[in-house]
């Protein structure tokens, strides 16, 4: 059966923003766990930062409160970046797709989106924004879950594994960057109780400390952690698996439907997995970690913009979309 | 086993109603046997229930996404068509007889429309006149002298009927072009299967969900290849029948694309997908003849397909409905349907029209002016239930309004009797109150003609409303023909 490339298009983002929304929902939390800890609000403001939102952000707040700050990135539907966003244009993408994808699927979308809809900043007053980030969270899991349980195994579910690895790779890279650009401790700081429980904190939030205890039973360093985040082979969400995974799922896809279109996108992946897998980290450490970081994200737009040219056909985007981030 | 308590004062006890015709009930002197399980059933419900049911329902729909959008100055909301969860329920020989009468009329309109676009043999008798057909702003120029397969114009048609205060079916109007609805009647079905099971129970009611296999064969009929690419052409999502396009690709389990997936290449029309282009057979499209092709049609529109007319011309690729088909279901063409059967068929019309007058015959128009605070005034060229004006239930202003409207361009519109629609038993906010109901049957013609045994009915749920429009607070209802044997 043939798949429509604006299809392609729409399942491919589809699947993006929903990881997209996991990843903030688990940004939030970390944020409200580092204001907690004696720094006050600024720590609020480096999310703002870390998207790149300042000018946005200052035209619509005086300050970045943690009220602000909150009802900007969960309700404010002018912010592209916001949880409300999000969830827009994964509905709008799933909307598009429901001949093809399963009704349950759509009908969680839906109904997820729908409460976020009735949802207001009050219901978040900040000492229950942990519980509503949990409630995305798992609101997001359970997509991923009915997806797993439902979706049809034919093309389209490829697409929608390269657009959820792709993403988490990407959010991956910039939930480490919070800790280490943003929240960049002074030399003296290093290795301090407060380094130290904010590093388990990200850890935390990518559901990963237990698993780093188990290959790193003693200590915890920027190098062991951030070397954890980026490189291990069995964590589910550092990136050499997330790119693993993209090379598996576009390998497989191409041949299995005999597509013609990809080997450029191919020939990148490739090469990101050899540069990602060449590198230890304590180089990338010495060389500067948030420059190592924003070349992985770079490169990961590049095999977006590949795949979109290989599949989706070359005209303009069709899909709901933004890459402004 | 225990029977249902009735108790004295049960829930349709107090139902009146009034001088209507009943679908439920039935007249009064012509009590509805066909209906006595059910009535039993529902007058034991208690009321309370009802409506948590009905909400339960209502809840379900939107949570589906079984909705239409509606556009405000501000942004687009997504609106459930209101569910009224008393059914509408037609006996086997009401059936029988309106199957009849729409399988009919759909023969009459396809070889009118087959007769413009060849001989013209229905104008040069002087039946209809000429410049209704030729003058009218559907009639498609490029239609002349092309044959399609099995002389088939109009593959999906939508009969709205209502039924008068003596229980008799009127064909109220024709849709030929693209009707829509029957994604509702499927789905008010499935809705009622999970909310009222109980209610429905032995009741012997035909099903409904086999519309996309009928609608998926009549596509592959009239391919011009043997193991055609079917697919549904939509104006997209901000369309707001785009739920309908939905379900009916995924019940046809076909690829629903838009004018921007096609291209026409050599004569023949592809999609694009992830492996290139690939050929594209047959087109069930939602998408009117104006902006189906911006080259031979509206040169603006962006939502249609550049070079498909000149595909299908060269019968490379089969359209349903076909192009042109807006000239047999004009409000004014309409009139003349009851002469066309008997032109084209030698036959009496099974259902008969409502009495229309058309205000471009000046003895129309006299009698229209004269009656104006009696009857109904319909511009010709609108849908949806706009322009009318309800005489008896008009203002002074508004008859003033619509006598200088008719005086200005008396050619756009018709006139009718006030037809009292029959009333269903609707679940309203203290009781269950008489609403009135249409029903549109929904006919499939490839090699020949399938009728969905049902059809929407809608119900107008404000007090008092004739109209049961969705865009005017509309609702409908799920409608049950039962099997023969049922009593």
């Amino acid at each position: 059966m043939n798949l429509l490339s604006r299809y392609a298009e729409c399942i491919f983002w589809m699947a993006r923003y929903m990881e997209r929304a996991e990843n903030l929902a688990r940004i939030l939390d970390v944020h409200e766990t580092f204001a907690r800890d004696t720094r006050g609000a600024t720590n609020w403001f480096s999310i703002v930062q870390l998207n790149a939102d300042e000018k946005d952000f200052f035209s619509r707040h005086d300050r970045p409160t943690a009220e602000a700050v909150i009802h900007y990135y969960m309700f404010d539907g002018q912010n592209q970046n916001s949880l409300l966003s999000m969830l827009r244009m994964a509905r709008e993408n799933a909307r598009t797709l429901r001949p093809w994808i399963s009704t349950e699927m759509w009908t969680q979308i839906n109904v997820f989106h729908n409460k976020l809809l009735e949802m207001s900043v009050k219901d978040v007053a900040a000492q229950n924004l942990s519980k509503v980030c949990t409630w995305i969270k798992e609101e997001c899991q359970t997509h991923t879950g009915i997806t797993e349980g439902t979706f049809y195994r034919d093309q389209g579910w490829y697409f929608y594994q390269m657009g959820k690895y792709i993403e988490r790779a990407d959010q991956t890279t910039r939930l480490l960057d919070i800790k280490y650009h943003t929240l960049l401790p002074s030399p003296a700081e290093v290795g301090s109780t407060l380094d130290v429980s904010q590093w388990t904190t990200v850890l935390r939030c990518t559901a990963g400390y237990h698993a780093f205890r188990r290959v790193y039973p003693r200590g915890m360093s920027p190098t062991t952690v951030a070397g954890f985040m980026l490189f291990n082979e069995g964590f589910p969400r550092s990136v050499v698996m997330c790119v693993r995974q993209i090379d598996g799922v576009l390998t497989r896809m191409r041949s299995r439907y005999d597509l013609r279109g990809g080997s450029a996108a191919m020939e990148r992946v490739d090469e990101l997995l050899a540069a990602l897998l060449s590198r230890p980290i304590d180089a990338v450490l010495r060389d500067g970690l948030h420059e190592y970081l924003d070349w992985i994200q770079l490169q990961l737009s590049v095999v977006t913009t590949e795949i979109a040219q290989a599949f989706f056909g070359a005209q303009p985007p069709l899909a709901v979309q933004s890459q402004s981030q | 086993m225990s029977v249902p308590e009735s108790k004295p004062s049960d829930l349709l006890s107090s139902y009146n109603p009034g001088l209507y015709f009943d679908e439920l009930f039935g007249a009064m002197d012509l009590p509805a046997e066909h209906t006595a399980l059910i009535r039993q059933r529902l007058a034991a419900l208690d009321f309370d229930e009802l409506r948590r049911r009905a909400q339960d329902a209502e809840r379900e729909l939107y949570n589906l996404g079984i909705t239409f959008i509606v556009y405000s100055d501000k942004d687009a909301v997504d609106r459930i068509l209101p569910f009224d969860v008393i059914p509408r329920v037609i006996s086997a020989p009401e059936w029988k007889h309106l199957e009849a009468g729409v399988t009919q009329r759909v023969a009459a309109l396809n070889l009118f429309l087959h007769d413009i676009y060849h001989d013209q043999k229905i104008l040069k008798d002087g039946v209809i006149p000429r410049d209704l057909v030729e003058g009218n702003h559907n009639f498609r120029p490029q239609m002349i002298g092309l044959d399609v397969p099995f002389n088939t114009y109009i593959h999906i048609m939508g009969t709205d009927l209502v039924r008068d205060r003596h229980g008799t079916f009127r064909v109220l109007e024709d849709n030929g072009r693209v009707p829509s609805g029957v994604s509702y009647v499927v789905e008010n079905r499935h809705m009622m299967q999970r909310v009222f099971p109980d209610l429905m129970q032995d009741i012997g009611i035909r099903p409904v969900d086999n519309y996309g296999h009928k609608l998926l064969d009549a596509m592959m009929e009239i391919a011009p290849v043997d193991d055609p690419q079917v697919v549904l052409l939509s104006p997209g999502t901000y369309n707001s029948a785009y739920f309908e396009h939905i379900f009916l690709a995924r019940e046809m389990g076909v690829p629903l694309v838009e004018g921007r997936d096609l291209v026409v290449d050599n004569d023949r029309v592809f999609m694009k997908t992830t492996n290139g282009l690939a050929p594209v057979h047959s087109i069930y499209r939602r998408l009117d003849d104006a902006f189906l092709d911006p080259r031979a049609f509206n040169p603006d529109s962006l939502l249609g397909v550049p070079g498909i007319l000149e595909a299908y011309r060269k019968g490379n690729v089969a359209l349903a409905n076909a192009i042109g088909t807006g000239v047999a279901d004009d409000k004014a063409v309409y009139c003349y349907v009851p002469r066309m059967i008997k032109y084209y068929l030698d036959q009496d019309p099974i259902i008969p029209n409502v009495d229309t007058r058309i205000c471009r015959e000046p003895d129309a128009l006299q009698y229209t002016l004269d009656n104006l605070a009696d009857l109904v005034v319909k511009p010709v060229g609108e849908a949806g239930g706009y322009g009318i004006t309800i005489g008896p239930r008009a203002s002074k202003a508004e008859l003033e309004d619509c006598r200088a409207k008719l005086l200005a361009d008396p050619s756009n519109y018709i006139s009718q009797p006030v037809v009292d629609l029959s009333v269903c038993p609707t679940v309203c906010d203290d009781a269950i109150e008489p609403r009135h109901v249409d029903l549109r049957p929904f006919a499939i013609t490839g090699k020949s003609t399938w009728v969905l045994p049902g059809g929407l009915s809608r119900v107008a749920l404000k007090k008092g409303t004739l109209i049961v429009n969705s865009s005017q607070g509309g609702g409908s209802k799920d409608t049950w023909v039962l099997e023969g044997g049922a009593a």
